[in-house]
């Protein structure tokens, strides 16, 4: 249930992140892409959530009651896709970080037959995930090798998130028992495969790879940066001031 | 006394879903866009096996609905079933449907999903729906609904929308 809460808690809480764009983005195209992403995200998260929530048959859960009536304690994101948009820049580099690893990992969950059900969420998602990072690369090609203001704005977006992409292969008890059961990638293959695809990338985008420092973890188990509480309350009000409402 | 053996059943049920459209794409039903995947008989009743698009489309929902409405009509006790595997692919789009995309404005998508080139257009040219010239360019990767990219005609100038090949 842990590994599938991480697979749909990732997608839900970038989905709402991104649609936080929805009217704000530098064009119109953007803003109908970063929604576009934001929807499909949803989508997974529905599926995977859905799933999770029907393990346990004595305390079945709906994908709306694990979305809305979490405490940010209970959510298994990692710390990278709570943080704040803030410029098109910063949405970018996040978004291209992520999108390789969850193509990465989704390509894993697509193909392995401990759990058909995720298999086939995964195989959908695939197809989504591998146009998001298309997209993301480019983006990340433009800025970088465009303009010297695009350049070094783009970098520091890289840098400044550098910090959290150590969790996305920080395997813990969950990751180490769902990779010997084969639902989740082992993460050190993994980890060796998203460096090649980002090394890839920035090479043409002239951009330097920052150094690996201190890494920030603790998304995995619940121990989440203030970004996300704040994102929570707006996300879960509805729900959360009107049980039951619906219209 | 009404027949209600399987293969009336079904047989009715296939006729009847004929007429229920995409709500996104109204001149096509959800035969032609390969979303029914099944009609089958299972346990007395009809079940209708649909596939979403995209995880995300917002179309499913009212799909899966107008489908089991249609059924619903031959069949009282008849279930929809939603289905994600085998993943739902642009491939199982009707010739007939990629017709009827153009005719209303609308590149259809071209080539086979096998081909990751077409997924992100790269490297091949999306006819204008409009004017049939080849010198289109694109606007952007995403559109209207999950399913379709932007694109502009640099000889009439028209802009359109690309269904992608997914």
């Amino acid at each position: 249930m842990d590994a599938l809460l991480r697979l749909g808690d990732d997608a839900l809480v970038l989905a709402q992140r991104l649609g936080e764009w929805c009217g704000h983005a530098p064009a119109l195209e953007e803003d109908i892409a970063l929604t576009n992403i934001a929807l499909d995200l949803i989508g997974q998260t529905q599926s995977y959530l859905s799933l999770a929530g029907s393990l346990d048959p004595d305390a079945p859960k709906t994908d709306d009651e694990l979305a809305f009536l979490r405490s940010d304690r209970e959510f298994k994101n990692l710390l990278l896709v709570e943080q704040s948009n803030g410029h098109f820049g910063d949405t970018i580099a996040r978004q291209f970080l992520f999108d390789k690893y969850a193509l990465l990992r989704a390509e894993h969950v697509a193909q392995q037959t401990f759990d058909m059900d995720a298999a086939a969420i995964a195989a959908k998602a695939v197809k989504e995930i591998r146009y998001h990072a298309d997209h993301s690369s480019k983006w990340i090609i433009r800025l970088g090798d465009g303009t010297s203001e695009s350049h070094s704005r783009i970098q520091k977006s890289i840098n400044d998130l550098w910090k959290f992409t150590g969790e996305m292969f920080a395997a813990d008890e969950v990751d180490i028992a769902g990779s010997i059961a084969g639902l989740l990638p082992d993460l050190t293959a993994l980890k060796t495969q998203w460096d090649e695809e980002i090394d890839k990338v920035l090479l043409e985008a002239t951009l330097v790879r920052p150094e690996d420092g201190e890494m920030k973890t603790g998304g995995r188990t619940g121990v989440h940066t203030e970004e996300l509480v704040t994102m929570l309350a707006e996300m879960q009000v509805l729900p959360r001031t009107h049980p039951g409402a619906s219209w | 006394m009404i027949d209600r053996s399987p293969s009336t059943l079904i047989k009715a049920v296939s006729r009847q879903l004929q007429d229920v459209m995409d709500p996104e794409l109204t001149f096509l039903s959800v035969i032609d866009m390969g979303i029914l995947r099944d009609v089958r008989f299972e346990n007395g009743h009809i079940v209708c096996v649909i596939t979403p698009t995209y995880s995300g489309c917002p179309a499913t929902e009212v799909i899966s609905e107008d489908v089991l409405q249609a059924a619903r009509e031959i069949d009282p006790e008849a279930e929809v079933k939603v289905v994600l595997s085998p993943a739902w692919t642009t491939d199982w789009i009707s010739l007939e449907a990629r017709e009827k995309m153009t005719a209303n404005g609308i590149a259809p998508p071209e080539g086979s999903s096998h081909d990751k080139a077409f997924l992100t257009g790269d490297g091949h040219t999306i006819p204008c729906p409009m004017c049939k010239s080849k010198e289109t360019k694109l606007i952007s990767p995403f559109g209207s609904t999950p399913c379709k990219a932007s694109f502009v005609c640099n000889a009439c100038l028209e802009p359109f929308e690309h269904f992608k090949c997914f």
